[in-house]
């Protein structure tokens, strides 16, 4: 079986929720739309105090072409545009919409009914980015990326795949897998689309064997979809990382910064932005709604949500039988990879992938102990740096060093810290290294 | 705010793997070979060991405490016991118990801790204790008592190791027929030190620790396969050297290969870098062995290759995502 060749840990899964079907979240009292909801420049609001909304109208318009516009995903009176904490601890631009009821704008189609791509002939390729765009779809997985802005190589480059990133190799969460489950086809229309648009004949779906009920569905369902194909993978963590799933499906590896996944031939998306993709096509519906995946052990009942954009993280985790007593710490995405959160009063926004509660004793750190060199970072690398050297020259602040074994290569996966015996906070150090590298560079650049 | 939640950066898990268990488990990889030198040397096994790993652990815990003036004790974490261990592994059982407590405090005091303790080391603690005692005691460091289940009658004292080197000094290959043969050696019948006698066991433990990924194979494996093919290829050319087994399965080589160069401070880092190490290893322990002053080249190959790792560190890096990519455009 596939999977991607250098280094890789093996976390405990703990996919307590992968049995329970996604379930829609109420709707919330007041919902608050960070105008910083993805990566690149943030949407301008286009909204004031007092005006009236409807679930789909735009709040806020992209603010370039990286970037992407907000909509409303709820209906009432917007209350506020100001800034707010958003989960990232931060106080930026957001509005905040007072919910009135469920109302919702003029031709979004809110049936169940599934269209196809044979359904609509007269789709082009840019008529599908166009609607992408204008959709507000980001990489739902997490890294929140304009999906428009990947389906636009830049000139001389060419896509010849698509790959859908099925993994899900962050323990705990299982919203793609339920997703797969409940809504096959509409991700490979969704694919298709995708395909469709950067003009390409083939499209991949990696999944990892942990899923063998997602793995046999698609398979079955893409038998009807030329040109699909699944792609079961063996489970190693981070498998579901851009660079490492393209190696895992096709083979071929993404050399070092600049160069990009694009320059192997391959366009990766997320199964969440397939569907996403899907709806905004073929149901007219701007990207309002997600799955999130709400657990912890700690936790009464682990659920996969259909939440709106907006809503109050303390609310979701209220629907899934209330905040524990001696919960230590909440995180926003997976064990692995996701933000601790410093309250619980901010909304989920489109890379909300999952909610994680964890016990005060899961969640302090051991004490660090010296390095003994044992070597075990560089084994669990999967971009085959040397973790234990990055830490330790950003910690002497030396910068050259860290430039010259390639610091800039780190995709932040955690496997180095999350292997390491002596219990070394070896990611803390390399963030740090790689953020100042990464400034250097582009100063460098700009004189 | 009533319920402060913790915010830190990811991973918020662990993988649970830590340095006790790492050094407790070569402590268990050793426990087969350490009962059978027991029944092997009697109680002057014991003794030794004893000593040896008591010396260990008071010295770490007395220069820690009143040397380095730190709060943190780091006696329990292992290190100091597997030091001691290896250190008697590498000690003849009738050894004074004065020699060895000087050799611990070697081995601690200047081996590790000068350096600033666990982690900081240049070269190998339990070596640099054994050479340390080998150069200056070199009578008592070399006059082995009878293995209780020896069969080489006459030959108490002379191990395998100074045959050989007698062989190519009297350039006589009959001197070798007085060896044991290789399948005693892998058993354990023959002179030498407490650890030098069983390779069968130093060899389950060695699966235990691969088995464990306490280690990876890329070392014990390198040494191994390149004493093979350089002893073998010497055999060939002339009798006088002996068969590249009996070489293998004599002395320290499987107790060095698989536990002392493997030690995680004082060997490199990436792959490539281990196997450089390995294959030098093996080299520099035929030709000192075969050519050098001294019947056991082991300590020495490992002494000086220790010395190595920091440049093999600065030029052996792991293979990058995507390189084979990047050569392959350049081209």
């Amino acid at each position: 079986m596939k999977t991607f060749h250098i280094g890789g840990v093996h976390p405990e899964e703990n996919k307590l929720s992968a049995g329970s079907p996604i379930r829609e979240a109420k709707l919330p009292r007041q919902a608050v739309f960070s105008m910083f909801q993805h990566i690149g420049a943030p949407a301008n609001p286009v909204v004031k105090r007092g005006d009236q909304v409807k679930v789909g109208t735009l709040l806020g318009e992209a603010g370039g072409f990286v970037s992407a516009p907000i909509y409303s995903s709820v209906s009432g009176k917007v209350s506020k545009v100001d800034v707010a904490l958003d989960a990232s601890g931060l106080r930026r631009m957001a509005v905040t919409v007072d919910v009135e009821g469920d109302e919702w704008e003029e031709g979004i189609d809110r049936t169940d009914t599934l269209v196809r791509l044979a359904d609509r002939p007269e789709l082009d390729g840019k008529t599908i980015v166009e609607k992408i765009k204008q959709a507000g779809i980001v990489g739902m997985g997490g890294a929140t990326f304009p999906t428009h802005v990947k389906l636009c190589p830049p000139p001389g480059k060419k896509a010849e795949c698509v790959i859908v990133n099925a993994v899900e190799c962050e323990p705990y969460l299982t919203a793609d897998h339920r997703l797969m489950l409940e809504k096959p086809e509409e991700i490979l229309v969704g694919l298709q689309l995708v395909m469709k648009a950067v003009g390409v004949e083939k499209g991949y779906i990696g999944i990892e064997n942990n899923k063998p009920d997602a793995i046999a569905l698609m398979a079955e369902k893409a038998n009807q979809y030329p040109g699909i194909e699944v792609v079961p993978l063996k489970v190693k963590y981070p498998q579901g990382g851009e660079k490492q799933l393209i190696d895992a499906v096709i083979g071929r590896q993404v050399p070092a910064p600049p160069a990009l996944p694009i320059d192997t031939g391959a366009i990766v998306q997320n199964v969440g932005t397939c569907f996403a993709i899907y709806e905004a096509v073929m149901k007219n519906k701007p990207l309002i709604e997600r799955i999130i995946t709400v657990t912890g052990k700690s936790l009464s009942l682990p659920s996969n949500l259909k939440a709106r954009l907006g809503t109050p993280f303390q609310q979701l985790i209220d629907e899934c039988g209330g905040l524990p007593e001696d919960t230590g710490k909440v995180i926003g995405g997976g064990p692995m990879m996701g933000k601790a959160l410093m309250s619980l009063d901010v909304p989920m926004t489109k890379g909300s992938s999952g909610l994680l509660v964890m016990k005060k004793d899961e969640a302090r750190r051991s004490e660090p102990q010296p390095c003994i060199r044992c070597a075990k970072c560089v084994g669990a690398c999967p971009m085959g740096l040397e973790p234990y050297l990055l830490a330790k020259v950003s910690e002497q602040f030396d910068w050259d060093a860290a430039e010259q074994n390639d610091i800039t290569s780190c995709i932040e996966c955690g496997s180095c810290q999350f292997t390491c015996p002596s219990h070394r906070t070896l990611l803390d150090h390399i963030r740090l290294g790689k953020s100042t590298v990464m400034g250097i560079i582009r100063s460098r650049s700009a004189k | 705010m009533e319920n402060k939640l913790i915010v830190s950066l990811s991973p918020h898990v662990h993988g649970s793997d830590s340095v006790e268990k790492n050094m407790y488990g070569v402590c268990i990889a050793l426990l087969p070979a350490l009962i059978a030198s027991f029944c092997f040397f009697g109680l002057g096994a014991v003794t030794v060991m004893l000593t040896s790993v008591l010396a260990c652990v008071f010295f770490e815990w007395a220069i820690t405490k009143f040397i380095l003036k730190r709060d943190k004790l780091t006696i329990l974490d292992g290190s100091a016991i597997l030091t001691g261990l290896l250190l008697g592994f590498n000690l003849p059982s009738n050894l004074p118990i004065w020699i060895i407590i000087l050799g611990a405090l070697f081995a601690i005091g200047v081996g590790k801790m000068t350096f600033g303790g666990l982690g900081q080391n240049i070269f190998n603690p339990a070596l640099a204790g054994r050479v340390f005692l080998l150069i200056s005691f070199p009578v008592q460091m070399t006059s082995w008592t009878d293995n209780v289940l020896d069969h080489v009658d006459g030959y108490s004292g002379a191990t395998p190791l100074a045959l050989m080197q007698k062989a190519i000094l009297e350039k006589d290959p009959s001197v070798l027929n007085n060896l044991p043969s290789s399948l005693d050696m892998f058993l354990g019948q023959t002179e030498g030190s407490m650890g030098e006698v069983s390779a069968l066991l130093l060899l389950l433990g060695c699966a235990f620790m691969l088995w464990k990924k306490i280690i990876t194979w890329h070392i014990p494996v390198s040494i191994i396969l390149t004493v093979f093919v350089f002893a073998g290829l010497l055999h060939l050319l002339d009798p006088v050297y002996a068969a590249p087994l009996q070489v293998i399965f004599s002395g320290g080589l499987i107790l060095g290969a698989c536990y002392m160069a493997t030690d995680y401070v004082t060997s490199p880092m990436s792959h490539k870098g281990q196997l450089i190490y390995g294959v030098a290893i093996g080299l520099l322990t035929v030709v000192i062995r075969n050519w050098g002053a001294y019947p056991e080249g082991m300590s020495f190959a490992i002494i000086i290759m220790n010395a190595f790792t920091p440049l093999i560190n600065t030029y052996c890096k792991p293979k990058r995502f995507g390189e084979v990519v990047r050569k392959e455009a350049a081209k």
